[in-house]
């Protein structure tokens, strides 16, 4: 038996790259299976991917922010019995080619999830403000205190989850800024995660959705989230 | 003397309003303006209010308790705890139907997917039928 991957696009307003997106994904691997998540797009986002015919199209009716669209995907996932879960952002920040050191680490069973992480290597070449650096750290030594476990990049949306972690994950999946609060909810409940290094580009279209006014905001709320994850109690039940 | 005559204006108002505000509920659980299960606290609160206005001496228990010298005062304590319950009520109940909304929408988007496949393929299949005609 093949391994069965569903490759998770949450997307909104990236008409400029989602077709080429969907393209490059099919062409590296075509067994892989595409789920684009059009979250409400104000623009043909959803029916450019269509017009594709290479990948599923969830057109969500109205926009419900990105933990609910990757959530949706995991809905999908755990619908269609998939092994393999990979969220992949849509605006052309990941590269196609490092998929399969995401998918290597999950498919050969030495984590339950695999992150893409920029900041594994020294010459990592991704250079940010020096304000979301210190955001970035600070989420580094919470997590750590809050679940023994180091991950270097909270932020980084590009991730590969195995089959218990969609059956978790697809009931519980945190709403906005979601992928550090993930980081704590699995760890507290007791998936392993492992980092591997993964080249981040500038984003080629889109805008980040953490600006400078909300920079503040965004900190806070986050590590709230991060430790009400923590506290809570254990969510998992036993399901394989 | 006078003092007593305002206390006594104040309470026969106080019991008034609770009575109203008592039936008027009632008023919207019949006809089903409130659902029963979110009814609760309110008509708790009701009754609650309803009694203290009426029997002062409670009034001046619960007030002596808590170490409110003027007793009604106390009743506006109770305001305040009745609305803090029911606002915190709420809280939960939005909180309840916005992520059942969420899940809606998603199954929306799932279902909606699946039924444009489905009939693709069945476009396709009836095509070829038509074609063998």
């Amino acid at each position: 038996m093949n391994t069965r991957v569903l490759i998770i696009i949450p997307a909104y307003n990236e008409s400029s790259t989602i077709s080429g997106l969907i393209r490059s994904l099919k062409s590296f691997n075509p067994d892989w299976e595409i789920l684009v998540v059009n979250d409400g797009s104000t623009d043909n986002t959803g029916a450019l991917a269509e017009s594709t015919g290479l990948a599923g199209v969830v057109n969500l009716p109205y926009n419900l922010g990105i933990g609910a669209s990757v959530q949706t995907g995991f809905k999908y996932a755990y619908e269609q019995d998939f092994d393999v879960a990979l969220q992949f952002d849509g605006d052309g920040q990941h590269q196609v080619e490092e998929i399969e050191k995401l998918l290597e680490i999950v498919t050969k069973n030495e984590a339950d999830v695999a992150i893409g992480s920029r900041f594994n290597k020294e010459h990592s070449g991704f250079k940010s403000q020096l304000l979301r650096r210190v955001g970035i750290k600070i989420f580094e030594y919470f997590s750590f205190v809050l679940i023994r476990q180091r991950i270097t990049d909270h932020t980084s949306g590009f991730r590969a989850f195995n089959k218990r972690t969609i059956a978790f994950l697809k009931d519980n999946y945190p709403l906005d800024y979601p992928e550090p609060e993930v980081v704590i909810l699995l760890g507290r409940n007791g998936f392993k995660m492992k980092e591997t290094f993964t080249q981040m580009l500038e984003r080629q279209g889109g805008i980040s959705s953490i600006s400078i006014t909300k920079g503040p905001y965004y900190m806070i709320k986050v590590l709230l989230s991060m430790f009400m994850a923590s506290i809570r109690s254990k969510q998992i039940k036993a399901k394989s | 003397m006078i003092t007593l005559f305002v206390i006594q204006k104040m309470q026969a108002f106080a019991i008034a309003a609770s009575i109203l505000l008592f039936f008027f509920l009632l008023y919207l659980i019949r006809k089903k303006r409130i659902k029963e299960e979110f009814s609760l606290l309110w008509l708790f609160f009701g009754v609650v209010f309803i009694i203290f206005s009426t029997w002062r001496a409670g009034l001046d228990f619960v007030a002596s308790l808590v170490g409110i010298a003027y007793p009604p005062a106390a009743m506006f304590l109770l305001f305040m705890l009745a609305f803090f319950f029911i606002l915190i009520e709420f809280s939960t109940i939005i909180s309840r139907l916005s992520d059942r909304n969420k899940n809606l929408t998603q199954e929306i988007g799932l279902l909606k997917m699946e039924l444009r496949n489905i009939k693709t393929r069945f476009d396709k299949v009836y095509g070829e039928e038509e074609q063998k005609k």
